[in-house]
């Protein structure tokens, strides 16, 4: 049934997928997400399995999401937070990564405020390692249940016109999204103040919008990015209020894109600053719905890195 | 009775005397005293260097040593090891040491270290301001008796407009350029490699062209107004290279260099190299325009000189995650291979017009009678078998610390032979460092 091979060893990027490979790990969350409706949601495809969580950076829901995904294809998940305050410096990540080694983890998810700090990890363990969002640079489990939920909602992803909003910068969310889409044929328009919008990103294929108005006209989908209060002492822009001033998403701007438009964030939003509260609750809105996707991509994610190439038929029948 | 050596049979290229071509060189004791064809000398040590290129000793106007404080990382013996086997008799080395080279005693304690070592001519550059803080000169005047070639703050890049007026001003009299690493560091803080596409991939904040090209145009200007002379460290960008050119049309004294890695990589071989910290160096690798432009400026003169900016660190500093880690590459045991593979190879350069960049030029510059193969000169000379290929392995580096880009690739073009007052002090086919007596 599934033609294409997942050839990748580890998760670390979109920019290193191919169309195909994308396109399988979307069609194995289907499967996936089905396992949810059962009264048992488990499945024995990891038992044996050693999954590590190594959290760098705090977070909740995309570690908790790996957590669950982990625990319903039965497999063991130890979770490692170090102290912010002894990972300063890279010497404990190569010290960390050969502990982990050691105690023969399966595979690694690690989240890190240094680009490129999985791919240094990829080059010195034996096992898996899948980035779990790292600086910003890429966060590909978010992207792939991104893409998951519009292909749920709307169909194909060809041809369809994404709007990304805010602090294009430092996301390493947009930047996962971009290439996604990209690759899978639909137009972005990513939207914000001229010192958000990291240079030349129009070269990963998207084009630039500051005028939030101008950028939502036949939009089919608006994805918001969270705006991170702090980065104001680098200047890049006056004040919150500003911000939200030119670039909330309200009702009256929903109205500018299209009728059946949707309205996605990847969380923790920060409520009446990206988005007012009346979108974000409406039926438009996909927030939860892309909480729950993420669980099943990401099952998604370590049954083709870990599932010995089984068909995922087998498991799930 | 002084030892006489005769070099015999090689191509000769000596741009300061514009001479290229078969001729012998006679060496008595530290001096040169023939020069000519088929010079014969019964007393003579015959070293014969047949189809082998002769050329003057080459000099390094920027490399980093880490002694004192930092002897872990190199030594100046290991980095005069280095630069003899890279083919230079003459290095100018950076003042960022610990402690911070800003007095007499610092400039003598490599001098005589130097001498202690014996392999190779140590040209030290004293700091511009004390503790390279930016805010207060040093005696300069103590430096230059004590033989200090140039004052740099190399990369604390002197943000204060006022002070680098002064320090322009002060410098006209004296015969000794201060060497200006063009950065403001406001426009490049917290960035790792160059503003584009390639920061924009990687998730890196960028350190834009703009930091240095501001930095040059200030500069420009205070040494027009200040009728100074000033010297651009490592110009990497497109403007840069403009800015110079036009400053020199209009008879402003500045001059300036390339390190290798600015005319051989690209930000690109960054994104390709997957986050492989010996790629970071600061001024960071650019783009493809800006590699074009510094081979333009080679070609036209407006960059003076090639230097390496040789700068060491240890595997356990380097690595790390890229944005923890420092900026630098050891580059003096590569440079030679890759100004003859990316520079003369394609003839962006005549051999003449290449080795003049790592002799005559930069002696110019810092006001040395050096960079000379005629008659009566000091016999540090540089023996170069532009066919030789070696593959660029940990081992194959002199250096104690080890962080090149090119480890993995195979190089062409080697310096056989380094002779310092006319003495060999590496020899490549013994892979030999000899002291002088």
């Amino acid at each position: 049934m599934n033609q294409v091979q997942f050839k990748q060893k580890h998760l670390l990027g979109l920019a290193e997928l191919s169309k195909e490979e994308i396109e399988l790990i979307l069609s194995t969350a289907v499967p996936m997400k089905q396992i949810f409706t059962r009264s048992v949601k488990k499945v024995p495809v990891l038992r044996g399995k050693t999954v590590v969580n190594l959290f760098y950076e705090p977070s909740t829901r995309t570690r908790t999401s790996f957590e669950i995904a982990a625990k319903r294809l039965s497999a063991d998940v130890i979770n490692v937070t170090p102290s912010t305050s002894s990972i300063s410096k890279g010497e404990s990540l190569v010290d960390t990564a050969k502990t982990l080694e050691a105690m023969n983890s399966d595979i690694i998810v690690v989240r890190h405020k240094a680009s490129g700090a999985p791919h240094f990890l990829a080059r010195r363990a034996s096992s898996p390692i899948i980035n779990g969002g790292d600086g910003f640079h890429e966060h590909p489990s978010q992207a792939l249940l991104d893409l998951f939920t519009i292909k749920e909602k709307k169909g194909d992803i060809k041809d369809l016109k994404i709007a990304i909003v805010g602090d294009i910068l430092h996301s390493r969310v947009s930047r996962s999204d971009i290439i996604g889409i990209h690759k899978l044929g639909g137009e972005v328009r990513v939207v914000g103040p001229p010192t958000l919008i990291p240079k030349d990103i129009e070269k990963l294929g998207c084009s630039v919008y500051h005028r939030l108005e101008d950028a939502l006209e036949g939009i089919d989908v608006i994805y918001c990015l969270r705006i991170q209060t702090e980065r104001q002492t680098h200047k890049l822009f006056p004040s919150v209020t500003e911000y939200t001033r030119l670039y909330a998403i309200n009702e009256a701007r929903l109205k500018l894109a299209k009728k059946d438009a949707i309205v996605m964030h990847p969380g923790p939003m920060n409520r009446g600053i990206e988005l007012s509260a009346d979108v974000a609750y409406s039926d438009r809105s996909t927030i939860t719905e892309q909480v729950t996707n993420g669980i099943a991509i990401r099952m998604a994610i370590f049954f083709l890195l870990l599932g010995g190439g089984r068909s995922v038929q087998e498991i799930t029948d | 009775m002084s030892r006489k050596l005769l070099i015999k049979g090689g191509i000769v290229v000596c741009p300061a005397q514009n001479i290229e071509e078969k001729l012998d060189i006679l060496v008595e004791g530290e001096r040169i005293i023939g020069l000519k064809k088929d010079i014969r000398d019964k007393e003579a040590k015959t070293l014969d260097v047949k189809g082998k290129l002769v050329t003057p000793g080459w000099i390094d106007m920027h490399c980093h040593l880490r002694e004192p404080g930092r002897e872990d990382i190199g030594t100046i013996e290991s980095g005069s090891k280095s630069a003899a086997a890279g083919g230079y008799t003459s290095i100018a080395c950076m003042p960022n040491t610990d402690p911070v080279v800003d007095n007499q005693m610092g400039i003598e304690y490599i001098l005589s270290r130097a001498k202690a070592v014996g392999f190779i001519h140590l040209l030290p550059i004293g700091a511009l301001t004390k503790g390279l803080n930016g805010e207060e000169l040093t005696e300069i005047s103590t430096l230059v008796e004590a033989g200090a070639v140039a004052l740099s703050d190399d990369e604390n890049s002197i943000m204060d407009s006022y002070l680098m007026r002064r320090a322009l001003e002060y410098m006209t009299m004296f015969d000794i350029p201060i060497i200006a690493h063009c950065e403001d560091r406001n426009l490049s803080e917290e960035g790792c490699v160059n503003e584009g596409l390639v920061s924009t991939m990687m998730g890196f904040r960028g350190i834009p062209s703009i930091a240095e090209e501001i930095m040059v145009s200030r500069d420009i200007i205070l040494t027009e107004f200040t009728q100074s002379r000033l010297h651009m460290a490592h110009v990497s960008t497109k403007a840069s290279v403009e800015l110079i050119r036009k400053a020199k049309a209009e008879g402003v004294r500045v001059t300036s260099e390339v390190t290798p890695h600015h005319f051989t990589l690209t930000d690109t071989d960054i994104l390709e190299s997957n986050y492989n910290t010996h790629f970071k160096v600061s001024p960071p690798l650019r783009s493809k325009e800006d590699q074009h432009a510094v081979i333009e400026g080679l070609k036209d003169g407006t960059i003076d000189t090639i230097a390496t900016d040789h700068n060491p660190w240890l595997d356990m500093e380097k690595d790390v995650e890229f944005i923890h880690a420092p900026f630098g590459i050891i580059s003096i045991e590569t440079a030679l291979p890759l100004i003859f593979t990316r520079l003369i190879t394609p003839k962006h350069l005549t051999l003449m017009e290449a080795i003049a960049k790592v002799t005559c030029n930069p002696a110019g510059i810092l006001n040395l009678s050096k960079g000379t193969l005629s008659k009566g000169s000091v016999a540090d000379i540089t023996v170069i078998d532009p066919h030789m290929e070696l593959s660029i392995t940990q081992d194959f580096f002199h250096s104690i610390s080890k962080n090149s880009p090119f480890i993995g690739q195979t190089m062409k073009g080697f310096a056989v032979y380094t002779l310092v007052e006319g003495e060999i002090v590496f020899d490549r086919h013994e892979n030999t460092f000899y002291k002088r007596h």
